[in-house]
């Protein structure tokens, strides 16, 4: 039986309070708190074994590599992917999404040749292929959303090409919760002779990945949405791919020899690994995934789910209030405007309550742009929320009417 | 944090539903766009300025309650103003804004001193100040918070 009571005394920061009142964390989409466990990690790397890895021979280094490579190993198993090789760490799942845009994307595409995306994407699953396209000549091709926020029903089939070279979508959008077929999108790209690209920034702390199963190209993920510490992500991609690609970075730890006439490149992973990486972020990932699976993905999405379901029927009831992004498959996120009040507005008078959201853009401004909206305000849930913490927020909704609109 | 009542005041609330000179301008002789990508506000400046003085000033566009009210309380404060005045005042505003000693007087204005208290707001406030700098300067680009 999950007790979410035991499990908030393992995350030190649900105790401190905010302006006064006790902190309503409900901004987890932008990033997660971190359990003690992950905090002990990264404090036992620095106090124990810190030591540069791959290249001492002394103890130090060793403990080092083997805690680094310990956390590809947590990373592989959680992820389900065939091989460590395939395993490539990066700050994030910006950092990743930009490795394959440039490795792959220079190396592969010609003018003319398109990449598709949905018009839902975080700007990090945007930018880096427009600049490829401009590089390139490659042409980015958008798969439209509907006014629930999910895909237009046919409009991938029918963008999707023989031009068409890879596809990047996200698995769940940060700005609206919808979860994306994604495993049906990859089938039909296959298909037509296209890569996919999965986006699981926001996926990973929800729902059970399984890379092999789905048979994506490549899955990206940062870790401190996962309960893990920031400037740690992770890029999956398949063997075949990742020898072919040519490195995305220069320097120590890649090359396998370096000569002034020609240098030659470590192999995988280390290709795409240059320079000393973030090691205590990569143990502090690796502590986040024993912590993620000792309490399972399927039991945190039935409790997140539980508390999506009682925020959306609140909201349902609270006149003037619009849930934007009504998908039939939501994962942990509701993004809501209110008649009269400016999301940023919302966000200041119930920060004032201790309660923290996000407002803004939420770094997808086309989906503000297809609802016509500046902005919406965000709240979104983690394994350690409560139900009272959703009536909180309500009653903090609540006040923002009072103040504004009595 | 300070009272939330420190921000919200009564006039904000005011002007934030009924901002004044709000709408489009035909007869004005300078514009300028500014943007705050934090919060997504966008707003249009339009003002009509003869012999060194800002004779109107309107405004368009959708923002927060505290950047719609500083908008407004910003046009209704400029009229009649020679371009050197307004520079005063918007010195006057930024330093008030900030939290520093303000020397001018500000009027009206300092119904948003509460802004200082909150420093993820103060783009919010400031952002109808940096449009009329670009306004003054007709600067093209769309002036942006960041
Ligand atoms: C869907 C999605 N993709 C990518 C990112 C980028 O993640 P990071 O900033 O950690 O690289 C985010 C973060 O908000 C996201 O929500």
């Amino acid at each position: 039986m999950f007790d979410v009571h035991a499990m908030r005394r393992q995350f030190p920061i649900l105790a401190r309070e905010v302006h006064g009142r006790p902190l309503v964390y409900l901004d987890n989409a932008a990033t997660t708190q971190k359990p003690r466990a992950v905090i002990d990690a990264e404090r036992h790397y620095y106090e124990f074994q810190n030591a540069n890895i791959h290249r001492g021979v002394h103890a130090l280094s060793q403990e080092a590599t083997d805690a680094f490579e310990g956390a590809r190993d947590k990373v592989r198993n959680f992820l389900k992917a065939p091989q460590r090789e395939e395993i490539i760490f990066t700050r994030g799942a910006t950092e990743a999404i930009n490795l394959v845009a440039h490795s792959w994307g220079r190396a592969n595409l010609k003018s003319g040749d398109e990449i598709l995306i949905s018009e839902m994407e975080h700007h990090a699953n945007i930018v880096p292929w427009q600049l490829l396209c401009e590089a390139t000549g490659a042409v980015l091709k958008v798969i439209p959303i509907d006014e629930r926020g999910a895909l237009v029903p046919g409009a991938f089939e029918s963008l999707l090409g023989p031009r068409t070279r890879l596809v990047g979508i996200t698995q769940v959008s940060n700005a609206l919760g919808t979860v994306n077929p994604v495993a049906d999108i990859i089938r039909k790209s296959h298909a037509a002779g296209a890569l996919v690209l999965v986006d699981g920034a926001q996926a990973v702390a929800h729902l059970p990945v399984d890379v092999k199963a789905l048979d994506c190209d490549f899955y990206v993920f940062s870790g401190h949405k996962l309960y893990g510490p920031t400037g740690i992500g992770v890029l999956y991609g398949k063997r075949e791919h990742l020898e072919k690609m040519p490195p995305y970075q220069g320097g120590g730890d890649m090359i396998a020899q370096v000569t002034f006439k020609k240098t030659t490149y470590n192999e995988l992973p280390y290709k795409f690994e240059a320079g000393t990486p973030h090691i205590a972020g990569a143990v502090g990932l690796g502590a986040a995934i024993d912590f993620v699976q000792s309490v399972g993905l399927e039991t945190i999405a039935a409790h997140e789910d539980a508390l999506l379901v009682q925020a959306t029927r609140l909201a349902s009831g609270f006149e003037g209030l619009q849930v934007i992004g009504t998908a039939p498959g939501k994962a942990s996120i509701l993004s809501f405007v209110m008649k009269g009040v400016h999301p940023h507005d919302i966000g200041t008078i119930l920060d004032s309550e201790g309660v923290a959201i996000r407002t803004g853009h939420h770094c997808a401004m086309p989906v503000m742009d297809h609802y016509h909206l500046p902005a919406t305000a965000r709240a979104s849930f983690a394994l350690y929320n409560t139900p009272d913490e959703v009536d909180a927020l309500f009653r903090a909704l609540r006040r923002v009417e009072e103040l504004f609109l009595k | 944090m300070s009272d939330l009542r420190d921000l919200y005041q009564e006039v904000i609330f005011d002007h934030n539903r009924h901002p004044r000179n709000f709408g489009p301008f035909p007869e004005a002789n300078r514009h300028a766009d500014g943007f705050n990508p934090l919060c997504g506000d966008r707003l249009t400046l339009h003002l009509r300025v003869e012999g060194g003085v800002i004779r109107e000033a309107r405004f368009e566009g959708a923002g927060c309650a505290i950047s719609t009210a500083s908008a407004s309380l910003m046009t209704e404060a400029l009229k009649g103003k020679t371009e050197a005045e307004a520079a005063v005042l918007f010195e006057g505003f930024h330093h008030m804004v900030m939290g520093e000693p303000v020397t001018v007087d500000l009027g009206k204005l300092s119904v948003l001193a509460g802004v200082s208290e909150f420093p993820a707001r103060v783009k919010c406030a400031s952002l109808a100040w940096h449009t009329l700098n670009a306004a003054l300067k007709n600067e093209s680009n769309p002036v942006s918070t960041e």
